[in-house]
């Protein structure tokens, strides 16, 4: 089924690829890939009968849908859950703090509001409205989005096959965090499977840092901890759990200029089209 | 068309008017269970549904955490309030002996309390927290008469939905459902900590709804009104704070 000239042209894109070179503009190059591109990982749950559609993806169309609804739900949430934060920008262990009470972290920024003293002359406009109702909406994006994912994840084999870095891989973590710290490309065989710090990094964003920030989230909420007051007594209490989700969202949001990062260093065009249309453009293992 | 497009097409067709049937059934109920908040319209309408109906199917008879006496804080912080007016004035030179709680709408017998028959029926009162919308909080203890025995004693017609209460500020006011109203914390509180309850408080009279955020415990309450229908009120979304862009139900 491989014809000679995207054969060729598939060659002349490893080779590019290669010598760090830009992966030139390939206008239809799709098309050649169709015929050429070898089965790796990823999820060939893609193969059906027709034969244009048999080439497997290097993300499947769950997760890629997944992904971009995460990432607008995620987006919204730090945007507005900034904005809730400098209504009160200080951080309290425990079940209570307010302005009369000492906070172990204080973020000296200018605040929303006139009774929090801030030593800034001015106070921001009160935006805690809207961006309530955008961070619980967002919530729900995020929770039910996350929630498919797993699900689909753990049935379909994706945590098993892309994530779940195998006996080989976890011996590899040490030349893999060296590698990161270096900034270095990684090679080709990445672009068809993630490399094992990533495995790791992802795995703890789906089932530590997410799990934690809705856990955290639900034990600020009077009406939730009504019906299960263990969600907030086993943090320590309403404030523990304001600064614990405070902190939390530090870790996801270093996680996100990480990963963004990365992309860049691996080549944002390539890894943009893999996310967004599945599509992946070097190809050999 | 090939046989497995037309497959996908029936299921595709099926799925989707078994989805819109679903979602129409799911609206019926929840309307029925009193699941939909008078903020339901609008772009955040969906997640604020969603919430609200979440909460109230798992806390319809939950009752909020209650602490001990020494979690009680040593330094509670009042907030700020809009400025009293000369009528407040008035009212507190005379040691609020002529303040009234009017009691209207859908009620078999309308009435006007005075804080002094308030303070004559039978009291509750418990140890919980209240929390600011801003992340801050502290812990009193609340003391007053539940909403419910004043509801029973003026006789709530079974229709009523919801209490509208008001502050003697007129840009305060808000309004909760009946499972708050007849929850047995929810308080029209005249004591806190032991004494009465302070003005910065809230005093002479404040609804305490200890399930919900600090700005539905409106302060110095002087109005309540039972309704089925909470459009007349304000801009139709059940409070000041919904006017202003806030969530009516404040349980998150």
């Amino acid at each position: 089924m491989v014809n000679h000239a995207a054969a060729e042209s598939h060659v002349f894109l490893i080779t590019a690829r290669a010598s760090r070179c830009k992966i030139p503009t390939t206008r239809g190059w799709g098309t050649h890939m169709n015929a050429t591109l070898p089965i790796a990982a990823g999820d060939a749950a893609q193969a059906s009968a027709s034969p244009s559609r048999s080439i497997p993806k290097r993300h499947s169309a769950t997760v890629r849908w997944t992904h971009w609804l995460t990432t607008i739900a995620f987006l919204a949430l730090l945007l507005s859950g900034g904005e809730i934060v400098l209504s009160h920008p200080r951080f309290y262990w425990g079940e209570t703090g307010n302005v009369n009470t000492q906070p172990w972290l204080n973020l000296h920024l200018p605040s929303s509001r006139d009774t929090v003293p801030t030593g800034y002359g001015y106070t921001l406009p009160d935006q805690n409205g809207w961006s309530r109702y955008l961070h619980f909406q967002a919530a729900w994006l995020a929770v039910g989005t996350g929630l498919f994912y797993v699900l689909f994840g753990l049935f379909s084999g994706h945590f098993r096959r892309n994530l779940v870095p195998g006996d080989v891989s976890i011996k590899g973590i040490g030349s893999s965090i060296i590698q990161h710290l270096r900034f270095e490309r990684p090679g080709p065989e990445e672009a068809w499977s993630y490399n094992v710090l990533q495995r790791v990094t992802y795995l703890l964003v789906i089932f530590v840092l997410f799990p934690l920030m809705i856990w955290t989230g639900l034990a600020m909420s009077f009406g939730f901890t009504a019906a299960f007051p263990m969600c907030v007594r086993l943090l320590g209490g309403h404030q523990t759990a304001r600064s614990l989700h405070f902190l939390t969202t530090i870790l996801l949001g270093l996680f996100l200029v990480v990963h963004v990062v990365m992309i860049f260093i691996a080549g944002f065009r390539n890894r943009m089209r893999a996310m967004i249309t599945g599509r992946a453009a070097s190809a050999t293992k | 068309m090939n046989k497995i497009s037309r497959r996908k097409l029936i299921t595709t067709g099926l799925a989707a008017a078994a989805g819109a049937t679903g979602v129409g059934l799911a609206a019926k109920l929840a309307r029925s269970h009193g699941l939909i908040p008078p903020d339901a319209r609008g772009f955040y309408g969906p997640g604020e549904t969603v919430t609200y109906a979440a909460q109230r199917i798992l806390n319809r008879h939950a009752m909020a955490r209650e602490f001990s006496r020494d979690q009680i804080s040593v330094k509670p912080f009042a907030n700020e309030v809009d400025p009293l007016g000369a009528e407040f004035q008035r009212l507190q030179a005379g040691n609020f002996s002529e303040w009234r709680l009017t009691v209207d709408g859908m009620v078999a017998r309308p009435a006007s309390f005075s804080v002094a028959e308030i303070k004559s029926f039978p009291t509750a009162s418990h140890i919980t927290m209240i929390g600011c919308e801003e992340g801050w909080t502290y812990i009193a203890e609340w003391a007053g008469v539940p909403l419910s025995y004043i509801l029973d004693r003026v006789g709530t017609l079974p229709q009523a939905r919801y209490v509208v209460y008001r502050s003697i500020q007129p840009d305060w006011w808000e309004s909760i459902d009946m499972s708050d109203a007849l929850h047995p914390q929810t308080l029209v509180a005249h004591g806190m900590n032991g004494g009465e309850l302070p003005v910065p408080f809230g005093g002479p009279l404040r609804l305490r709804v200890p399930r919900q955020l600090g700005y539905k415990s409106v302060k110095y309450i002087n109005h309540l009104t039972l309704t089925d229908n909470l459009k007349p009120f304000g801009k139709g979304l059940g409070g000041a704070n919904p006017d202003g862009g806030y969530a009516w139900y404040a349980g998150i």
